[in-house]
């Protein structure tokens, strides 16, 4: 056995390679950073240069900084609450009761809306310091975070497959070490995919939260956000092509540096008995497996994950027959009966306050506005449907095209899009053009690219031999169109195509209104509507457009995109 | 020699015990019923029976992954409540973490008991190197074959020492060549004292596996799932399966297994329970169709032995043994003391052309599948010609399990269109008159 052992043990006592001391560098500089923000949080808020910036392009790399470790502070929030929330939401069936549906309502909630009550709140708890800001910051990007995580997590715990579950119970693992042992594992190739695509819009929401004004004060955090913000008042287009060539390069280096090389390796966490077609490992990888430093520390993190994970830790649960005893009915039916009270209470409160604030007129005139900015939504899909659907089967067919053209989709879905509204807004201004039609392009700038991606991977995943079935019959034109692509990716489009819906309509509150220096568009919709009333702050209106606004969405998707997606799986998907 | 009294050491005894699912408003689901189960020390049982003859569920009970309905279950004397030490068990689906090396996966259980790293490494290596996966420590499961993947499985029961191997169906998922090379090197490891378990309990639906691996045999009725039958095994090992005693062994158990009463020939004087209370079997009407063209051909001439016809075919108990009743239902053929003969109707059906066998066909749904009968008779009944599925599925839910009811809904959609007695709309779940006559 010894002499097996030899060769690996031989390349392990390796000198500190020169990739060691760049690493070493990097890892120092990122911990120096950390600190020096860390450090900045605690400043008070009126101290100088705490909530001041400056156009110059040379301060943006140290905002980058900023913007970027909200972005994580917030990634980490998310996650620890999917940790709590999906586990307890897929262990206990009383829990999942309320939490699922909970959950389902959050994720179409534009929680944009309520923005400026946030920053009010944690202001208050932390008055006078940055800090407060700092969180109403971190909570916003949270909340665009958070609930696709929970979800992912929920449903891989729910879906774990019985017989890797018997055996769990049958070698006798405690509840703790089945949850490290078997179900993170098999939930993480989800949550890992679910985390990108949640770091995508939290940049959305970022540029969004870090300039905030409550009632006659506008704060700007130091962050690429506020500098748009700045930009766009001194009207200094250059200074917004900084900002976007700034973030270009964040998104850049965090998805080289870390997703890539994260879904690489959560590829080994994949549930599949066949030993499928693997990609080559992104470069980062590489270097981590290569540099002995990095190395090193990676295996240090799986050591102690592998410790924390097998300990024999049960929580009094001990591990039993999986169909245990009957569960309780009275229990049941008392806490049935304690939520429906408590729904009563709510459904009591919200007419009472809404009573008081809004009449039937209010709620006609939110409806109407709503029905504009479905319009909008709508039109918006099938215009961008019959752009990048024939684009994306083009791509997708040719296999070389589809492995360039993923990458940059996805890229560009990660792309902050409303960075890229103020060239538009010039654009406007300069041609004096009608704000209603012309706004409207920007509600999908950023979400039209999950159809592009989605439609590429359905493409480029249709079999080779309808591909000749369809050569040899020599189908062509709409036929071909009709009878065999269309239906081959439309599973992949109607996935695409549900993100890039549920992401417009967060996307109007910030597309349907916009200013360039003192010129102020506005578009007709429920958007423009929640943005003026949280300007005037205006409680009652806000949550009067954002309840209509989840309930159009909510009412989108079960109507439309649910009855498509199951008719897409039952009918159109092979196997 | 049945008269001696056995003195070896009982682990496992199972006594009265009872499976069933509750079904609100109806009569329980009986899984198992009344089954009684002792185990000694060193021997190799097999449970053998039909898919739904609830055999894994019996499994199941022993490991106490589940808890009976009713009846005991003891281990070493002590009634057990929840999964016990020194049983371990092997899966059909080999049920191997995908993202644990083979020694990760070999090293679970023990690192479930808190064995300390030294001493799981030394017990893994022994284990795998007795299993012969030596050479594989680092592989993931994704990159072995499914011969290489239950030798992990094995390797993982083996390593905690148990004193009870609980087999699930362990080489049905698996190739006839690699299934065999498995089961020798198992039986090897068993006559040299190498295993380190005290005894095997082994569910499989493979005849001759059960002959040839284990001392004792339960044959296991269906519906609701009992011990039909008792068997001990008398060959020493190695055995020989071309050896005429192994053969004729062979042969009486495929007697005893097609000896059911209902549906056979004489099903007419018993009073049925209900005409929906039968389910039926997912059986096409290309491969009844095969079957009969091969009965009616050379060698067989109308006449197959079973064990033969499964051999020449490479079908297992659970391919051909509904494939035969579902043509005895039909009165295509006659199951008889593991024979199969074709009838003069069957003959006529192999005969005819298209047109012909599906008429044929028909007159033998509507004669002898109340289910079609009553279908029909709905359409037939309703102006519009139409009639939901859901409301055959929930009755015959009141005499089935859920599962059963689908495949038995499945079946008869499949067979009432070859037939064309009626047709059916998947998306709206609804039969019709539609293009029929």
């Amino acid at each position: 056995m010894s002499a097996t052992r030899y060769p690996s043990m031989a390349a392990g006592w390796r000198l500190p390679n020169l990739w060691d001391a760049a690493a070493f560098v990097c890892v120092i500089a990122i911990l120096v950073g950390v600190g020096h923000v860390a450090a900045g949080t605690l400043t008070r808020i009126d101290a100088p240069g705490a909530t001041q910036i400056t156009l110059d392009p040379w301060n943006l790399p140290a905002y980058a900084v900023r913007t970027t470790l909200r972005m994580f502070a917030a990634l980490a929030a998310s996650l620890l609450f999917t940790f709590t929330y999906g586990t307890a939401a897929a262990k206990s069936r009383r829990a999942a009761l309320v939490l699922v549906p909970v959950l389902d309502v959050l994720q179409s909630v534009p929680i944009l809306g309520f923005l400026t009550f946030t920053v009010v709140f944690f202001m208050n708890l932390f008055p006078g310091q940055v800090l407060g800001l700092e969180l109403a910051a971190i909570f916003a990007i949270f909340t665009s975070q958070a609930w696709n995580m929970a979800f992912s997590l929920y449903q891989s715990l729910k879906t774990v497959p019985s017989d890797l579950a018997e055996a769990s119970v049958s070698f006798h693992l405690t509840a703790w070490q089945r949850f490290w042992k078997l179900e993170v594992p098999f939930a993480t190739p989800g949550l890992v995919w679910n985390t990108m695509m949640s770091m995508s819009g939290g940049w959305f929401f970022v540029v969004a939260s870090e300039a905030v004004s409550v009632g006659d004060n506008t704060w700007k955090l130091p962050g690429i956000g506020s500098y748009v913000a700045l930009a766009l008042e001194k009207q200094d287009i250059v200074a917004v092509f900084w900002a976007i060539l700034a973030m270009l390069v964040v998104i850049l280096l965090y998805d080289q540096l870390l997703f890539r090389p994260l879904v690489a390796w959560s590829a080994k966490f994949r549930f599949e008995t066949t030993a499928g077609a693997t990609a080559s490992d992104p470069w980062m990888l590489r270097l981590m497996r290569r540099t002995r430093l990095l190395k090193l520390i990676g295996e240090f993190i799986g050591d102690t994950a592998a410790l924390l994970g097998g300990m024999r830790l049960s929580f009094g649960i001990r591990p039993r027959s999986l169909a245990s005893s009957e569960p309780s009915r009275t229990i049941d039916i008392a806490w049935i009966a304690l939520l429906v009270a408590l729904v009563g209470l709510a459904v009591w409160r919200v007419v009472a306050f809404a009573s008081q604030l809004l009449s039937w007129h209010d709620i006609g005139v939110a409806v109407g506005l709503g029905m504009i900015t479905l319009v909008r939504v709508v039109v918006l899909m099938i215009i961008a449907s019959l752009i990048w659907v024939p684009i994306g089967v083009w791509l997708g067919l040719r296999p070389v095209w589809a492995r360039r053209a993923q990458p940059i989709a996805q890229f560009l879905a990660a792309f902050p899009a409303n960075l890229l509204f103020p060239p538009f807004v010039v654009f406007i201004v300069y041609f004096h053009l009608s704000p209603d039609i012309w706004l409207t392009p920007l509600m999908v700038l950023g979400t039209q690219w999950y159809i592009l991606f989605n439609v590429v991977a359905g493409a480029a995943a249709f079999p080779g031999d309808l591909k000749e079935v369809a050569a040899n019959f020599r189908l062509g034109g709409w036929l071909w169109w009709r009878k065999v692509i269309i239906p081959g990716i439309f599973p992949y489009y109607v996935t695409g195509a549900i993100t890039a819906s549920g992401g417009s309509w967060n996307a109007a509150i910030v597309a349907e209104v916009a200013s360039w220096g003192n010129t102020k568009l506005e578009a007709h919709g429920l958007g423009a509507y929640i943005a003026d009333a949280t300007d005037k702050g205006d409680m009652a209106r806000v949550v009067l457009g954002v309840v209509v606004m989840s309930a159009f969405v909510v009412l989108f998707n079960r109507l439309l995109w649910r009855p498509m997606y199951a008719y897409a799986q039952r009918r159109l998907t092979l196997g | 020699m049945d008269t001696t009294v056995d003195v070896r050491p009982c682990l496992i005894n199972v006594t009265g015990c009872r499976q069933a699912y509750h079904k609100d408003a109806n009569a329980d689901l009986v899984v198992l019923d009344d089954v009684n189960l002792t185990l000694r020390e060193g021997e190799i049982v097999a449970l053998l029976g039909r898919s739904g003859s609830g055999k894994s569920t019996l499994l199941r009970i022993v490991s106490g992954l589940l808890k009976p309905t009713a009846g005991s279950v003891t281990w070493r004397g002590t009634e057990i409540n929840g999964p016990t030490d020194g049983v371990a068990m092997v899966f059909q689906s080999f049920a191997l973490f995908p993202w644990l090396t083979v020694q990760e996966n070999v090293e679970i259980g023990l690192e479930a008991r808190g064995v300390p790293r030294a001493k799981r490494e030394d017990l893994s290596e022994a284990a795998i190197d007795m299993i012969g996966l030596g050479g594989f420590e680092n592989a993931y499961p994704k990159e072995l074959s499914g011969g290489m993947r239950q030798r992990v499985g094995l390797a993982r029961a083996l390593v905690v020492h148990p004193d009870l191997l609980l087999m699930d169906e362990p080489f049905s998922a698996l190739d006839v060549l690699t299934a065999e090379t498995l089961r020798t090197d198992l039986i090897d490891l068993w006559m040299e004292g190498k295993l380190p378990v005290k005894s095997v309990l082994m569910v499989t639906h493979n005849i001759e596996e059960a002959v040839l691996m284990c001392d004792r045999i339960l044959v296991f009725s269906s519906n609701p799932g009992r011990v039909a039958n008792e068997l001990k095994v008398p060959f020493p090992h190695p055995r020989n399966r071309l050896d005429p005693d192994f053969r004729q062994m062979v042969d009486d158990i495929y007697g005893i297994m097609t000896r059911r009463p209902p549906a056979g020939p004489k099903a007419a004087t018993t009073v049925p329970v209900s005409p929906l209370a039968t389910p039926l079997p997912r059986v096409g009407t290309n491969i009844m169709s095969g079957l009969m063209e091969t009965l009616a051909t050379e060698p067989y001439d109308g006449r197959a032995d079973l064990p033969a016809l499964a051999a020449s075919l490479q079908y297992e108990v659970d391919d051909l043994l509904p494939l035969g009743e579902t043509l005895q239902l039909m009165r295509f053929a006659v199951l008889e003391e593991g024979d199969i003969l074709l009838t003069e109707l069957g003959r006529r059906y192999v005969e005819g052309d298209t047109d012909e066998r599906k008429a044929i066909f028909a007159e033998a749904l509507r004669q002898h599948v109340p289910l079609v009968n009553m279908i029909r008779g709905v359409l037939d009944e309703r102006w519009n010609h139409r009639a939901s599925a859901v409301r055959f599925r929930d009755e015959l839910e009141d005499h089935m399990s859920p599962d059963y009811a689908e495949d038995t809904l499945r079946t008869v959609i499949a067979w009432g269109r070859y037939a064309e007695l009626f047709s059916y709309d998947e998306e709206a779940e609804q039969f019709s008159l539609e293009d029929i006559e």
